[in-house]
């Protein structure tokens, strides 16, 4: 698709406009069965074959709140800061569409379950800024359309639709900041890191996996202008579902050199739903709210309110795992690391096995150097994610284990890795199989230091004289006849013993 | 055969238990009775004659096998096509839900299943259960078996016509403003709302949410009692059905008194639009009451005046968002689908063809009192009078055991005279509705007839939320001195059909 979309340069926008953003993030809860009845939430299934009267919304039917999608929901509101409300209702939020079976989503209004939070969140360059929460609330997704016929696959230009309701009542939860003023040029930034920050306080959570890329995290991006020093909020667009964070920080970008171009030809911004597209990086006009939709919310009169008891609510508090941004802190502190040289860590998202890897038994550098280096990298070449790859945090371990006892060196340690990721068993089996052992044998290293000497008297003779960084040669040279076999280290201290020298 | 379909349900049910009868013989006599009076009455949309002998037919064979039967094993019963049932049409009186087979029984269905209940077929009702006298049915009027040109009140005027013309002895009514108790009080039958959440709405297709309730039809307070106990109860299926235990009415229903009982009248429930010969068999009533032992207390409700408007902002309401789903799409009927219509179109066309004026009516009502700007003085100012109106009731609660009236202002009107009127048809329900606004339960069970026009007068008894059992404490101690006092019961004057 081409847009022709008038842009103005980022910097120029910012030299003369203020950026107001609003993020809505909607987390599919991953509880085993839907918000109001019992059917699976697995994905994947044969379409309607998770369904059933009530999520069918045949005449009749009626709902009943899934306790663990509230209990989700609390947790989450709690890990935001939020109050948790004592006695708070569902409502109805009246509209027509096909995939939304009963035409009213059952959803949350003016009693949200959590309110008044906020999310601290880490920029690049380490820097903490803090996103205010208005409100997280339980509602249901609806069902999923597919529009047939049309060479957009949008509705427009479709020869009919088809309808997967499996989808339809999986919980959600929505989380709504508060306008997000203040960021300046940063602000795409900021909302990258908010969506990325809150994706791992879900995981962290054990709530959902919150995998954008299948549509368990979606985020809607409110954003307006205003020019410096102004304090009412210029008119918004929504840009709604944005699925992955470079996109989050694409689109407020691209919003923001749009807004920028409208305004500053004396145009004016139209309140209205615009489309993201990942392959340009640029928004299109979807539906223009020309007056606001009345969604005629009311109370849900077939569910009791929800009033979790203040002990409950604070049992959900102890239970709360430590914050991901505070335990990135602390690990930070453990492992002697720089702030960006976490948020690489972070980028790359092997916190969680480097951690795994040191409870196996590996020392933080080790564990940090593999999962950083070459694994990431095999992970990149291979376009999975690294805890994707076919190798386990404890193998890692064993194979840092096997370094430190001087079993293996780092070249070796690596073809052992490689031996592992190519499905040739446990890094011992790899070790066996391909016969990768460090020489440690004293008599052989030392018959082959001995045969490296004789073989290069010149070498041998300036060592003896002192020019001790000559030994190298001779490490080159074992190393070699070992076929890289030996402890490099412990050769050098061979060579040197042998012709009467002292480092240093 | 006679004799059979004249057995109250309780009757019925020890004949069978001890052999006597059959649930098969039974059964076949109520059937061949529909057959002989139902082409008069059409109080039947749906009858089930394969389905009801089967379920008799398993009644017997588990007498045979020597196994306990529950107090209402084999008694047939006629129920509102309000229910869903697995593999029988529901229709609720619509045009909008013709052909279609519900894939899963009502929780109400289930229990009457296993009690052993047998289910003759589906009744009559006004579209969605909104209307007073069943005309609003898209499947023709219901003839009232006292005067078949008079209405048999509504919405479930299938069940009380199918109860007076001895088409069953039970029926299942469902009461949003009135829906069971007027129809009782206009037929000569018993009705009773148990207290909201009492009986599951699980499977009940929804008016109204937060007045719904489904509750037993009898010819008599016992046989309402035990049917009553055959249906409440705890359903987590129902996030609104009530989790405690039913209270105890069958045993209120056969040890009937009212001495020592603060019985009140209030003022609110008289007045102007009460035909006199209503007044005059309530009156006589709490005569009645008085000489059984009650001591009567005058109460001022003031709210209770506001009932009506409070009811026909807040029904309609959650009605324009009930009905949002039949759209053609899904179930049901649906219109236009030729190829080229768009979505939705077909959802147009469909709801044209496929509603009532009345469903149209207050779909349109609903819509408005809930969009944004009108919310507050509309669906809010009806919400604040529903808590009035409870509060009300607390308060007479602190000073009565029970509260009496007229059920409905009017004996039976003829089909057609308020057609075109509805609001003298919303009338109709102007004693009935506080109890739904309040969730508190209530009763009507038959006072006399009518002097200017002989027809059955309703005397209405409501009860506090959970108090149920006083319903037919109370019920069954008038019931019997009704009936000592004209020797029959009143439904015995009715003409034969």
């Amino acid at each position: 698709m081409t847009t022709t979309t008038d842009l103005v340069s980022y910097e120029d926008a910012l030299a003369s406009y203020d950026p107001v953003m609003g993020l809505e993030v909607h987390v599919e809860l991953g509880t085993n069965t839907k918000m109001f009845c019992g059917c699976s939430t697995a994905l994947g299934a044969e379409p309607n074959t998770q369904t059933c009267p009530i999520c069918l919304g045949m005449p009749g039917a009626l709902p009943v709140v899934n306790a663990t999608g509230v209990e989700s929901a609390i947790r989450i509101g709690l890990a935001l800061n939020c109050e948790i409300a004592e006695w708070c209702r569902f409502a109805r939020k009246n509209y027509f569409y096909p995939d939304m079976p009963k035409n009213f989503q059952t959803s949350q209004y003016d009693e949200p379950i959590a309110f008044d939070g906020y999310l601290d969140v880490q920029l690049e360059d380490g820097e903490t800024f803090r996103v205010e929460i208005e409100r997280a609330h339980m509602e249901e997704d609806t069902g999923k359309s597919t529009h047939v016929g049309g060479a957009t696959g949008r509705i427009h230009g479709a020869s009919h639709s088809l309808l997967d309701y499996n989808r339809a009542g999986i919980p959600l939860i929505e989380i709504v900041t508060k306008p997000i003023e203040g960021a300046g040029e940063r602000a795409p930034e900021v909302a990258r890191a908010y969506v990325r920050e809150l994706r791992e306080l879900i995981r962290a959570l054990g709530v959902s996996e919150a995998r954008m890329d299948k549509g368990q995290m979606r985020c809607d991006v409110n954003l307006s202008l205003r020019p410096h020093g102004r304090e009412k909020f210029g008119t918004r667009s929504e840009t709604k579902n944005v699925n992955s964070l470079r996109s989050v920080e694409r689109a407020a970008r691209f919003e923001i050199q749009r807004h920028a171009a409208v305004l500053s030809s004396g145009g004016t911004i139209v309140q209205e739903t615009r489309h993201f597209h990942e392959d340009t990086g640029s928004t299109t006009s979807g539906r223009v709210k020309e007056e606001a939709e009345d969604y005629r919310y009311f109370p849900e009169p077939d569910l009791v309110p929800v009033a979790p008891s203040r002990e409950w609510v604070e049992e959900i508090r102890a239970s709360l795992p430590e914050m991901p941004l505070a335990r990135r802190n602390r690990l930070r502190e453990e492992w002697g690391v720089s702030g960006t040289d976490m948020q690489a860590i972070l980028n790359a998202g092997t916190l969680d096995l480097i951690v795994e890897t040191i409870d196996a038994g590996a020392d933080a550098a080790s564990a940090r150097k593999w999962w950083m280096g070459e694994l990431a990298r095999s992970a990149n070449e291979s376009g999975v994610a690294p805890e994707q790859l076919p190798i386990t945090p404890a193998q890692v371990a064993r194979v840092s284990e096997l370094v430190a006892k001087g079993e293996l060196n780092d070249k070796l340690a690596r073809q052992v890795i490689e031996g592992v990721l190519a499905g040739e068993g446990a890094p011992d089996e790899v070790v066996e199989k391909r016969g990768l052992k460090v020489v440690s044998d004293e008599g052989a290293l030392g018959a082959a230091v001995d045969e490296a000497i004789a073989g290069n008297p010149g070498v041998a003779d300036k060592i003896r004289g002192g020019k001790v960084a000559a030994a190298g040669a001779l490490v080159g040279a074992v190393m070699k006849a070992t076929r890289g076999q030996a402890d490099a280290a412990r050769v050098k201290e061979l060579i040197l013993e042998k012709l009467g020298v002292t480092e240093g | 055969m006679t004799d059979i379909i004249k057995l109250t349900a309780a009757e019925t049910a020890e004949k069978i238990a001890s052999g006597e009868l059959t649930a098969v013989e039974v059964t076949e006599a109520h059937l061949a009775r529909i057959e002989a009076v139902d082409e008069k009455v059409h109080a039947f949309l749906h009858i089930d004659r394969e389905g009801a002998l089967a379920q008799a037919r398993e009644v017997d064979a588990k007498r045979e096998r020597g196994e306990k039967l529950g107090p209402l094993a084999g008694v047939p019963l006629a129920l509102k096509d309000i229910f869903t049932t697995e593999g029988i049409p529901t229709t609720v009186g619509s045009k909008i839900l013709e052909g279609w087979i519900p894939p899963y029984d009502a929780t109400l269905v289930k229990r009457l299943k296993a009690a052993d209940v047998v289910i003759l077929g589906k009744t009559n009702m006004d579209e969605f259960a909104m209307g007073s006298s069943t005309e609003n049915s898209a499947y023709g009027p219901t003839g009232n078996p006292w005067d078949l040109t008079r209405i048999p009140g509504g919405s479930g005027g299938g069940s009380s016509a199918a109860l007076a013309a001895y088409m069953a002895p039970l029926a299942i009514g469902t009461d949003t403003g009135g829906s069971i108790r007027q129809p009782a009080a206009v037929t000569g039958t018993v009705g009773v709302k148990p207290t909201y959440g009492a009986v599951s709405r699980y499977g009940m297709v929804a008016f109204s949410s937060s007045l719904d309730q489904g509750g037993p039809c009898a010819r008599t307070v016992l046989d309402a009692a035990l049917l009553h106990e055959a249906i409440a109860g705890h359903d987590p299926m129902d996030s609104t059905s009530i989790d405690a235990p039913v209270p105890p009415v069958v045993e209120a229903a056969r040890n009937g008194s009212v001495a020592g009982m603060r019985v009140g009248v209030v003022k609110q429930f008289r007045g102007e639009g009460y035909q006199a010969g209503v007044v005059q068999r309530f009156e006589e009533s709490v005569e009645l009451l008085k000489s059984l032992g009650a001591e009567i207390v005058e109460l001022d409700c003031p709210s209770f005046d506001l009932g009506l408007s409070a009811y026909y902002l807040i029904a309609p309401s959650e009605c324009s968002s009930n009905l949002a789903r039949f759209d053609g799409l899904r179930y049901g009927l649906r219109v236009g689908d030729d190829g080229g219509n768009s979505a939705e179109t077909v959802t147009s066309l469909t709801r044209e063809a496929g509603f009532g004026d009345e469903v149209k009516r207050r779909i349109m009502l609903g819509t408005y009192a809930l969009s944004s700007g009108y919310y507050d003085a509309y669906y809010g100012s009806a919400q604040k009078v529903r808590t009035l109106i409870t509060r009300d009731f607390e308060k007479a609660f602190e000073q009565v055991d029970v509260i009496v009236s007229p059920t409905t202002p009017t004996t039976a009107f003829p089909i057609g005279e308020r057609a075109d009127n509805p609001m003298a048809m919303y009338l109709a329900d102007l004693c009935t509705i506080p109890t739904n606004l309040a969730g508190n339960a209530a009763m009507s069970l038959p006072c006399g007839l009518a002097p200017e026009d002989n027809l059955p007068v309703g005397l209405q008894i409501i009860a506090p939320a959970m108090q149920d059992d006083r319903l037919y404490k109370v019920g069954a101690a008038v019931e019997a001195a009704f009936v000592e006092k004209w020797g029959h019961p009143l439904l015995e004057e009715a003409p034969s059909l």
